[in-house]
């Protein structure tokens, strides 16, 4: 066995980091179909008002942010339904977090490093209570994900069809957001609230073009991810490197690669 | 009396200040094949849409078998191709079978995993539209034609009592829709099913559909063996031909 999983804390780091992969990858092909990519990003920096508030009111920042990140996702449906444009909206709730982190941070001195490790993820640096929490909400999202699998497909391909059908397709929107707002909370202790959105961006890019069906697209797009980080965290061991940074590095020159493949392919 | 299937009475239904239907009432009864026409913004998709429960009418009643349209649940007695349905994105990811398979999800009930009775009803709908080679590709790897019957077999897949076709041949070429027509004819005279088909097409309503829905603002129903030369007056008024009318 290799020596790396010797280390509680690297044992740590695989779980969270493999549970973690999978839900946003498998939610992020729902949302780059609905050319809603950004929200994952939108999502982590309202998160980073939560996680501000939470350590300015001594409360577990992870709780804040994802109150914080869940009330913004239903926030920005609602403000969708207002006709207010979805990218706007996102926007909107997006500087009010990170307006409502700075300002907090500017308030108290002396929790800036540890926000540091928010920004940037701290995999390695993921206590044994959080690994509980990012395994209990993780997978009870990922069973709300099975259970509604079939209905989100049906309106990632064709909302109006899916109403006619007597979907509740505004009930389910606002599931899926607040699906993603779980799964960013989640993310931001191991990437890092500047890179989440790589989880539920790019393994989807990746498996997007190569798939023929969205069952298929699902799969492949979680294994990549998991793969991904397999390899950033192996890298991060050997090499002394931030490991958020190295999984996003992983992802980046996994779609490089398809990339390639597609242009091979195609001749 | 055959059963009724679909009634309104008197309905009206404006966007914003456009009034886009008024005081419509008709009926249609199990086993019609209704052919819908009339001019561009002349209220056929408003129709469909208030049928189907997507707009609520400002006035007046819609029954949908029997009861009124807030009451009725089982949205899988009725099958819906949208219009332009094969103007979704190319490049999604979806098999014919998975698409075919959104269809059976009212039947099946929402949140609930297919059974293998499902997987059948989709099977046989693909095997009615004519698709079942198809089952593995990719939507958007086939012709407009085909893709038209991936719709078809979605809407069938619930197995329907009433199936609602908004302009389904703009962007398939003559020979897939003549097949197209063909299909239809079975499913109302085999299967006995209750079919509305929104169109441009005149002529093509004239020759398939048994009763002609002449739609302009308000609803007038004809029987299509009596020729459709009133038909065509009501919905274009005396200027118009008896042109085939073709979108590109």
């Amino acid at each position: 066995m290799l020596e790396i999983l010797q280390y509680s804390f690297m044992q740590r780091a695989f779980v969270g980091g493999i549970l973690i992969a999978i839900l946003c990858s498998a939610i992020g092909v729902f949302l780059v179909l609905r050319r809603m990519a950004l929200l994952g990003d939108g999502l982590a920096h309202i998160s980073f008002g939560g996680i501000a508030a939470g350590m300015f009111f001594k409360v577990y920042p992870i709780v804040s942010a994802l109150v914080f990140s869940v009330l913004a996702a239903i926030g920005i449906q609602k403000l969708k339904q207002m006709k207010i444009y979805s990218d706007s909206a996102i926007a909107i709730f997006f500087s009010f977090g990170l307006a409502l982190g700075v300002v907090l941070v500017s308030l108290s001195h002396g929790f800036n490093a540890d926000l540091m490790s928010y920004l940037f993820g701290s995999i390695l640096s993921v206590s044994e209570a959080d690994i509980l929490l990012i395994l209990a909400v993780g997978l009870a999202t990922l069973a709300m994900l099975v259970l509604f699998y079939k209905e989100l497909f049906y309106i990632t391909f064709d909302e109006e069809s899916a109403r006619a059908a007597g979907v509740p397709v505004e009930r389910l929107n606002t599931v899926l957001l607040v699906l993603t707002s779980v799964a960013v909370v989640l993310s931001m202790q191991v990437v890092g609230i500047l890179l989440v959105s790589s989880f539920i961006v790019i393994p989807a890019s990746i498996a997007l073009p190569l798939c023929r069906s969205f069952r298929q697209a699902v799969l492949m797009s979680v294994l990549f991810a998991v793969a991904s980080v397999v390899a950033g965290l192996l890298l991060a061991y050997y090499f002394d490197l931030a490991a958020g940074g190295a999984i996003v590095m992983v992802l980046v020159a996994a779609f490089a690669a398809m990339l390639v493949y597609k242009k091979i392919a195609a001749k | 009396m055959a059963e009724k299937i679909l009634e309104f009475r008197n309905v009206s239904f404006s966007y914003g200040k456009q009034l886009a239907v008024e005081k419509a009432s008709f009926s249609i009864e199990k086993g019609d094949f209704v052919g819908m026409i009339g001019p561009n913004g002349a209220g056929k998709t408003t129709l469909v849409k208030l049928a189907l429960g997507l707009l609520k009418p400002d006035k007046g009643k819609i029954r949908l078998f029997g009861k009124d349209i807030a009451d009725f649940h089982e949205w899988h007695k009725v099958g819906y191709v949208p219009q332009k349905a094969t103007g979704f994105d190319q490049n999604f990811p979806a098999s014919v079978f998975e698409v075919a398979s959104m269809g059976r999800i009212p039947k099946a009930g929402l949140m609930k995993q297919f059974s293998e009775n499902d997987r059948k009803a989709v099977e046989r709908a693909l095997e009615v539209s004519g698709i079942s080679g198809l089952r593995g590709k990719r939507i958007g790897d086939l012709s407009g034609g085909q893709q038209q019957r991936v719709f078809i077999a979605r809407a069938l897949a619930a197995e329907p009592e009433l199936l609602i076709l908004d302009e389904p041949t703009v962007g398939v070429d003559q020979k897939a829709q003549h097949e197209f027509y063909l299909l239809l004819g079975r499913l109302n005279r085999e299967m006995g099913m209750t079919l509305v088909l929104i169109s441009h097409d005149v002529g093509v309503v004239a020759k398939n559909a048994g009763k002609i829905a002449c739609v302009n603002v308000g609803v007038t129903m004809h029987d299509a063996s009596k020729g459709i030369d009133a038909a065509l007056l009501c919905a274009y008024g005396n200027d118009m031909g008896r042109v085939p009318h073709h979108h590109d």
